[in-house]
């Protein structure tokens, strides 16, 4: 696949910056492909994973941070275990993720994945443990579309008591709260 | 022997995966360990958590080491390989990173809980309790092809994880043939199911599943066994879709290794879970005598 960049808005810091945010060293990677061929996701994805990172080396931070790859990678850590040069593409991907959200850059078209990960962090937030229920009533009415899928498995869900109504409240719950504080993105 | 365990919000009880919950504990007073719940446990972030902000994913699985360490546990026993991953790497991030180490025990208002060793069921399984099977087997499942299922989070990353090979692993097909049923040789023991994508991207993991059916079904598997939730339910729940999908028909039972071992003791299937699965699991329960 051939891709376009404009080189006028690359920096070379972008790659400084990731390395030492995550240790990960991007440089060494040679661009042999190993890790987009053995990528569950690579179908799907706008930038293949060793794109992802020949983006990262060449300092061009919008293409990287604003692509849809970095909310496809499923984190299966298949690229990382296949590397000959040991880089660390999965883990690369949860820095950019990241740094996409702390920038306010994620991609708008994989919001499903985004919205997702919301609800399910507010239900740890609120009550220390995920409740299914409550997670999902917030997901869906972030996302009504997906919520038609869904509608076929609910049912037996209900039926053998698989889904719990009541929040799975923890005693240290105000302790989680102030988990979540300290841990505040920048 | 007694091991702290860490169910984790999947396979709690009155969660979408309790029958994992409920049959490694039923399994587990017959063979062991004798197993005690941490106390107060919360969700270790998974991989929502993870995916988006690494300080909060450490900081809430290491709260969970931590309580681990002040109820004295040596050993904790976390059978959702989601959890067991997190843990693991978790503990491994706050030993290497002094400065993360220090701002997640601000987080946490606690010390870290360095020491503890984290196993998956697998491992805890085959480490200590394949005599016991082989002593306590009632019944077996000769020629009931099974198709050993890992996803990736019991194996990758493997210099973290240490736990087996993560292309060919082989200790749940140990545990298979211990209790007297066939593991094949299949092409997709590591491949990914599409994990947490169930709700948010689904035609991914219908995608991935129907690959691994596919593959299952072509090795000749009569079922599948899995030792994680998600892979679970992406293979289970959503094997009807897949089914419409692909307009084809698979109609292999997805179950728990737990669930296996608990038939291989004789152990009843309803108090097992397997009545709560999707896809059904008569054959699976009719194989055993
Ligand atoms: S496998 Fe490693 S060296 Fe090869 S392209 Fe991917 S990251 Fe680069
Ligand atoms: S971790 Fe992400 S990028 Fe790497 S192989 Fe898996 S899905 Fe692809």
């Amino acid at each position: 696949m051939k891709i376009k960049i404009n080189l006028d808005n690359t920096s070379s810091d972008f790659a400084k910056e990731v390395e030492k945010r995550s240790g990960i060293k991007v440089k060494e990677c040679y661009q042999c492909g190993k890790c987009t061929a053995g990528c569950p996701v690579a179908y799907e994805m706008d930038y293949m994973p060793n794109q992802i990172i020949r983006l990262v080396q060449i300092g061009a931070r919008r293409e990287a941070l604003t692509s849809r790859t970095i909310w496809l990678c499923a984190s299966c850590i298949t690229c990382s275990t296949r590397c000959p040069k040991e880089v660390k593409i999965a883990e690369l991907m949860d820095v950019l993720r990241e740094m996409a959200l702390e920038e306010n850059l994620a991609n708008p078209l994989e919001k499903n994945i985004t919205a997702f990960h919301e609800s399910f962090l507010n239900s740890v937030k609120k009550h220390g443990r995920i409740s299914e229920v409550w997670m999902l009533n917030e997901y869906k009415m972030k996302r009504p579309k997906t919520a038609l899928q869904d509608l076929a498995v609910a049912p037996h869900m209900i039926a053998k008591g698989k889904l719990s109504f009541l929040p799975h409240d923890i005693k240290g719950k105000d302790a989680i709260a102030r988990i979540f504080k300290k841990c505040k993105p920048k | 022997m007694k091991i702290g365990y860490y169910p984790g919000c999947a396979i709690t009880k009155g969660s979408s995966s309790e029958e994992y919950g409920t049959s490694v504990m039923r399994v587990s007073k017959v063979i062991g360990p004798e197993i005690e719940e941490i106390p107060d446990w919360s969700c270790c972030g998974a991989s929502s958590a993870h995916a988006t902000n690494h300080k909060l994913s450490t900081a809430l699985s290491v709260r969970n080491l931590s309580l681990a360490e002040k109820h004295e546990y040596k050993e904790i026993l976390a059978p959702c390989p989601m959890c067991s991953q997190r843990l693991i790497i978790s503990q491994k991030d706050v030993q290497e990173d002094a400065v993360l180490k220090r701002e997640v025990e601000d987080a946490i208002e606690m010390p870290c809980g360095t020491k503890v060793k984290v196993s998956n069921y697998l491992e805890i399984v085959k480490n200590y309790y394949m005599d016991e099977i082989k002593q306590k087997i009632k019944k077996t499942a000769k020629g009931f092809k099974v198709a050993c299922y890992y996803g990736c989070l019991l194996v990758r990353p493997p210099k973290v994880l240490k736990f087996d090979d993560p292309e060919d692993p082989q200790s749940m097909d140990e545990i298979v043939r211990a209790i007297g049923a066939e593991p094949i040789e299949w092409e997709f023991k590591t491949n990914c199911c599409g994990g947490g994508f169930t709700l948010s991207r689904t035609d991914v993991v219908v995608k991935l599943t129907n690959d691994i059916l596919e593959g299952a079904e072509e090795a000749g598997a009569h079922a599948i066994a899995v030792a994680c939730p998600m892979c679970h339910a992406n293979l289970d729940m959503r094997q009807k879709k897949i089914e419409k999908e692909y307009k084809r028909k698979f109609n292999i039972p997805i179950v728990y290794i737990s669930e296996l071992i608990g038939l291989a003791l004789g152990l009843g299937p309803i108090g097992l879970g397997l009545d709560k699965h999707f896809v059904d699991t008569k054959s699976v329960v009719d194989a055993y005598t």
